[in-house]
């Protein structure tokens, strides 16, 4: 598969509009056009904010011209889940019901962030119904095509970040992950995703899911963009109480500093259990790319991720239980009947994974005493069909909309950091690899990111042009 | 949890007319589905022995 050309990256759109090589009306023009060219088929994008885009990129260039600094993403094309706040219009968090909502006020923290630093906001992409989903399709707003194969999933619930990076429409757009919606999309689409440890990245501005569980965070095209990205939108935001009051740690100025020292491992056991043969494949590429040859345990990943789910349920549950009541007809099917069981666990069931998850943290972080660095798969197999409802895992067939999270829910389960990075093998569609690190070492897995990127192991896919 | 066979349909009939959640007869397979896969990961954390002394993770400070 042809890989991205430096000029699709952020890095490299800032650099030249900052030095005048290249006009950021000029470099928005292009994305607006890619975006109506393509999006007719991939379906990302559920609102263009053309006439905003090109205001914004227009008062880019005056400053320019007026000798004014604008910032390290200068110009820089993005979009967001409509699950962030745009002021000015309803954040449909991917639902029907919430299009009677009045007008956000105001634009959430991230999409501030990234715009003071220069980014253009391009519009507003397509998601799961209220981000329980992992697989890009949605009943009101349609599916997201994967762009690599458009028959396929795009994965979910941040499926038109997938499919717009992955597609090439913008090179930067910011997902959520409660359970693996940024690095289910990296993985299928072939992009890379950041999810930062919990509570690093304000949550202002977005619409809810499980606030025990939530993140936000970028997916991009290349590691540079994730931390260029990431450093913009770090830093402490008293509106949210789960964003941590800790220092910006920027991670662009150490993204080169190679490997060096770190200690590098593969998850077995549970990790392995049911993973394709492309799952493991990919993890055996980025492994031996980082000369990974051991292999650690994390105890009771299984029981992580049922803990995790069941908490999923019961809080997602909580949340909508207004809603279920009063308009059940109006959900997306396949969201509602999960919703409506997750509403009937016994809380004596999530107190339990509440306390489950103190142990697990505690367990898991010991192994960070000895490691720095943890590799797992992202998902078991590459971007199912769209429509299918079922796949083999560890030989049985099993529904796969439960199941497709099975890797990404143990690590997110306690608020591990994970750089998602995609990997193209010979005949197959991409599909990502998780590299995991104790908490607020963002810093370390994108440098471990860049280290892949540049042996060639990793890289985000262009499309093809018959996909 | 329970190895004797539940009766999930009156489970979830019981539950929802409590919730006050309306619930049409053609979704109840599907509830019934996501509730057996629910509670079956749910027998998995309850199995796990805690001392009484755990503290669940998250702590709330007044």
């Amino acid at each position: 598969m042809a890989s991205a050309t430096t000029s699709d990256c952020a890095l490299i759109i800032a650099s030249d509009v900052a030095s005048g090589r290249r006009r950021a009306t000029d470099v928005v023009s292009r994305a607006l056009a890619r975006i109506a060219a393509r999006n007719p088929v991939l379906n990302a994008f559920t609102a263009v904010t053309t006439e905003r885009a090109l205001a914004r990129a227009g008062a880019i260039d005056a400053a320019i011209a007026a000798g004014r600094s604008v910032g390290p993403l200068a110009g820089v094309p993005f979009a967001v889940k409509n699950m962030f706040d745009i002021a000015g219009m309803p954040t449909l968090a991917g639902s029907r019901i919430n299009r009677d909502h009045p007008p956000a006020n105001l634009d959430a923290t991230l999409l501030t962030r990234l715009e003071t630093a220069g980014a253009v906001l391009v519009g507003a992409l397509n998601m799961g119904e209220y981000a329980y989903d992992f697989t890009g399709e949605n009943a009101h707003d349609g599916a997201v095509r994967n762009p690599h194969d458009t028959a396929r999933m795009s994965g979910g619930s941040s499926s038109g970040s997938g499919s717009a990076v992955g597609g090439a429409l913008v090179p930067l757009a910011l997902g959520s992950d409660t359970n693996g919606s940024i690095r289910v999309p990296s993985s299928f689409c072939g992009s890379f995703g950041l999810k930062a440890t919990y509570g690093r990245l304000s949550r202002t501005g977005t619409f809810p899911f499980v606030s025990s569980l939530d993140h936000v965070g970028p997916l991009a095209r290349c590691p540079a963009d994730l931390a260029l990205a990431y450093d913009a939108m770090q830093g402490a935001d008293p509106r949210d109480p789960v964003c941590a009051d800790r220092p910006a740690d920027p991670a662009f100025s150490t993204l080169q500093d190679g490997i060096d020292g770190l200690r590098i491992v593969r998850a077995g056991g549970y990790f392995r259990a049911g993973a394709s043969a492309e799952a493991l494949s990919a993890l055996d590429t980025v492994a031996t790319a980082l000369h990974a040859n051991a292999e650690i345990e994390l105890p009771e990943a299984a029981r992580a991720r049922a803990a995790a789910y069941v908490i999923t349920a019961s809080e997602g549950a909580a949340l909508h239980l207004p809603r279920l009541r009063d308009r059940p007809q109006d959900f997306d099917p396949d969201v509602r009947d999960r919703l409506i069981a997750g509403a009937l666990i016994p809380a004596s069931i999530v107190t339990q994974a509440q306390k489950f998850r103190r142990w697990y943290r505690a367990a898991v972080l010991h192994l960070f005493q000895s490691v720095d660095v943890i590799l797992a798969p992202a998902t078991p197999c590459v971007a199912p069909l769209i429509g299918q409802k079922t796949f083999i895992l560890d030989g049985k067939e099993m529904p796969l909309r439960p199941n497709i999270g099975i890797y990404t829910q143990p690590v997110s389960f306690i608020g591990l950091p994970v750089v998602a990075v995609p990997v193209c093998l010979p005949g197959s569609l991409p599909i990502g690899v998780q590299i995991i690190t104790a908490p607020w070492r963002e810093a370390v897995a994108l440098r471990v990111a860049q280290t892949l990127l540049a042996a060639g192991a990793v890289s985000a896919p262009l499309p093809r042009p018959d996909a | 949890m329970s190895d004797s066979p539940i009766d999930l349909d009156a489970f979830i009939q019981a539950g929802t007319a409590l919730l006050c959640i309306p619930v049409c007869p053609e979704w109840r397979d599907s509830i019934r589905l996501h509730l057996e896969i629910s509670f079956n990961l749910g027998g998995l954390v309850l199995a796990f022995p805690l001392p009484d002394e755990a503290d669940p993770a998250p702590v709330f400070h007044p």
